[in-house]
């Protein structure tokens, strides 16, 4: 076959994007997971806070912008020690997890403490007048009341997933973009490249589309 | 019931809220404190459930002192004190029922118990088909009306009113603060309120403090506050009726009258030109009402016939000054 895509395999497509799917998904639980409780205290040692704590407030933040100010690429190849001692392998989807969480958990953690300090101040002091728990606050008020900002920001951080997971491929990790870089560029097979390239932006729209509608669905202003 | 000691707030960046306020609430009086924006008034009101703590003082509400208060003590003290707010601070996310039932269900009580007393307290407030809209669709009046039901859920027996109707326009503020007054009387409620209106002040009121850059400047009933104000502060916030016009010029004796209660209803002024032939010349004054008292006060221009004993009926009748 010698036409437009002579180049392309399609089942090293369909097994590429299965790979960057399985990243996504995995890492963006286990993002969710770990950056919500992140910004839960990020927000609540902020100043005026029920926790507020300069030290706790600070050493929380220079870890979180410690971690968001290495570029991910150096992250990706710093990790590897630590992702072996994590999940027994640097290689393959499993390998790229823990790298793409410490990426992107704590820039998630930073859109949540905004949603956050979103809440009206007055609702706030409303709940905290009613003889609710610090627990209570954020379960019943801090949380529900954010929800939209808070899956807003959720939508931003699979976005940047996404372009994460494509850089993931230099360490071997696979999925779309390792495909980009292997075959597209290094072998110049331009229709590899678009192909994957399309396939990417299918995902991105998709994930800003589903994100869109949910945070429609929340809003209740 | 309540009572402030000494009460200084100085915050983190060394602004001083509050420098030495005292004051004190008795049980079942609706207690206005006001003020203009920055004078300390918001400071102030949640000094009384621990929003805040005070720097230095005393904060006493029935007797237990709320600033040595921690955990679960000012927990169950707040429930006993409950709050509305100029934004309502209602949570967009729920209905006006679960708006209305989450300080029962913080409270840990039973979802029987709960549903029938938010029934209940929205028939209170005037708003029992209301429960399953959420705040967003309803007017700034509504909203606070259900932010009343939801202070009254714990069966409270103080309300902090934190410029409750700043945010309502003057029909709805004249129906929300009538609203206050009713639970005033029929629950016992004690209710200190802060507001920058003497409107507010004057509608359901039973006693005022004036607060300026941190300080009580004045404080008394309201009639007296609000007749006979003394500070510089408050003459300018009530705009004194005739201290502002300009020098009256009229040929003859002017003086200011001020009547009291049932004094306002009476015919005074005629009835005294016709006894002491005097012809009277109203030059300015204003007639209203106090929470439960009527005032007037006139500027009267008197000539021809017996001013000075018209001036001495005047007397008998109000308070008359020069």
């Amino acid at each position: 076959m010698s036409g437009l895509f002579a180049n392309i395999d399609w089942a090293e497509i369909g097994r590429a994007t299965l790979e960057t799917l399985a990243m996504l998904g995995g890492s963006l639980v286990l993002t969710i997971l770990i950056g919500l409780p992140l910004g839960v205290v990020l927000f609540l040692t902020g100043p005026g806070q029920v926790w507020a704590s300069r030290i706790g407030n600070g050493v929380v933040a220079l870890i979180v912008n410690l971690l968001r100010s290495v570029p991910f690429i150096i992250l990706l190849i710093v990790m590897i020690p630590i992702t072996v001692l994590l999940v027994g392998t640097s290689l393959g989807v499993v390998g790229a997890i823990p790298p793409l969480v410490v990426g992107a958990a704590p820039f998630f953690a930073r859109l949540v403490e905004t949603a956050l300090r979103e809440v009206d101040r007055n609702t706030v002091e409303a709940v905290q007048a009613m003889g609710a728990t610090t627990r209570d606050l954020v379960l019943r008020a801090l949380l529900p009341e954010a929800v939209p900002g808070i899956v807003a920001g959720a939508t931003v951080t699979a976005v940047a997933l996404v372009s994460f997971t494509a850089m993931a491929g230099v360490v071997g990790a696979g999925g779309l973009g390792d495909l980009a870089i292997r075959f597209g560029y290094q072998r110049f097979q331009t229709d590899v490249m678009l192909v994957t390239v399309a396939l990417l932006l299918v995902l991105v729209q998709g994930i800003q589309m589903l994100g869109d509608a949910l945070v429609r669905r929340f809003t209740r202003r | 019931m309540i009572r402030l000691e000494g009460v200084h707030k100085i915050f983190g960046d060394g602004h001083a809220a509050l420098a030495g306020v005292d004051l004190s609430v008795a049980r079942g009086e609706v207690f206005g404190i006001i003020g203009r924006s920055g004078a300390g008034k918001s400071t102030l009101v949640r000094l009384l459930n621990g929003l805040e703590r005070p720097t230095s003082g005393r904060v006493e509400v029935d007797g237990i002192d709320v600033a040595a208060l921690g955990g679960a003590d000012l927990r169950t003290l707040r429930r006993r004190i409950g709050m509305i707010f100029q934004n309502f601070g209602l949570l967009s996310s729920r209905t006006v029922a679960e708006n209305v039932a989450l300080p029962l269900k913080i409270g840990g009580e039973a979802a029987s118990v709960t549903s029938a007393r938010v029934g209940d307290l929205l028939a209170r407030v005037g708003l029992q088909d209301q429960g399953a809209k959420y705040p967003a669709q309803l007017s700034g009046g509504q909203k606070q009306r259900v932010g009343i039901a939801r202070a009254l859920a714990t069966g409270p027996d103080i309300l902090l009113c934190d410029e409750a109707t700043s945010a309502l326009d003057p029909e709805t503020t004249h129906s929300v603060l009538a609203l206050i007054a009713e639970l005033n009387r029929e629950l016992g409620l004690t209710i200190v309120l802060i507001t920058h209106e003497m409107e507010v002040v004057r509608q359901v009121c039973d006693r005022v403090a004036v607060l300026h850059a941190g300080r009580v400047v004045e404080s008394g009933t309201v009639a007296d506050v609000f007749l006979r104000p003394q500070a510089a502060e408050t003459r300018a916030m009530i705009a004194v009726a005739g201290e502002d016009a300009p020098a009256i010029d009229f040929d003859g004796r002017v003086v200011r009258l001020m009547l009291r209660g049932d004094a306002v209803w009476q015919p005074v002024l005629t009835r005294i030109a016709r006894e002491t032939g005097t012809d009277f010349a109203i030059l300015d004054g204003r007639i209203g009402r106090l929470k439960d008292d009527s005032f007037g006060q006139l500027t009267l221009g008197l000539s021809g016939g017996d001013v000075a004993a018209a001036v001495a009926a005047l007397g008998r009748a109000g308070e008359v000054s020069a």
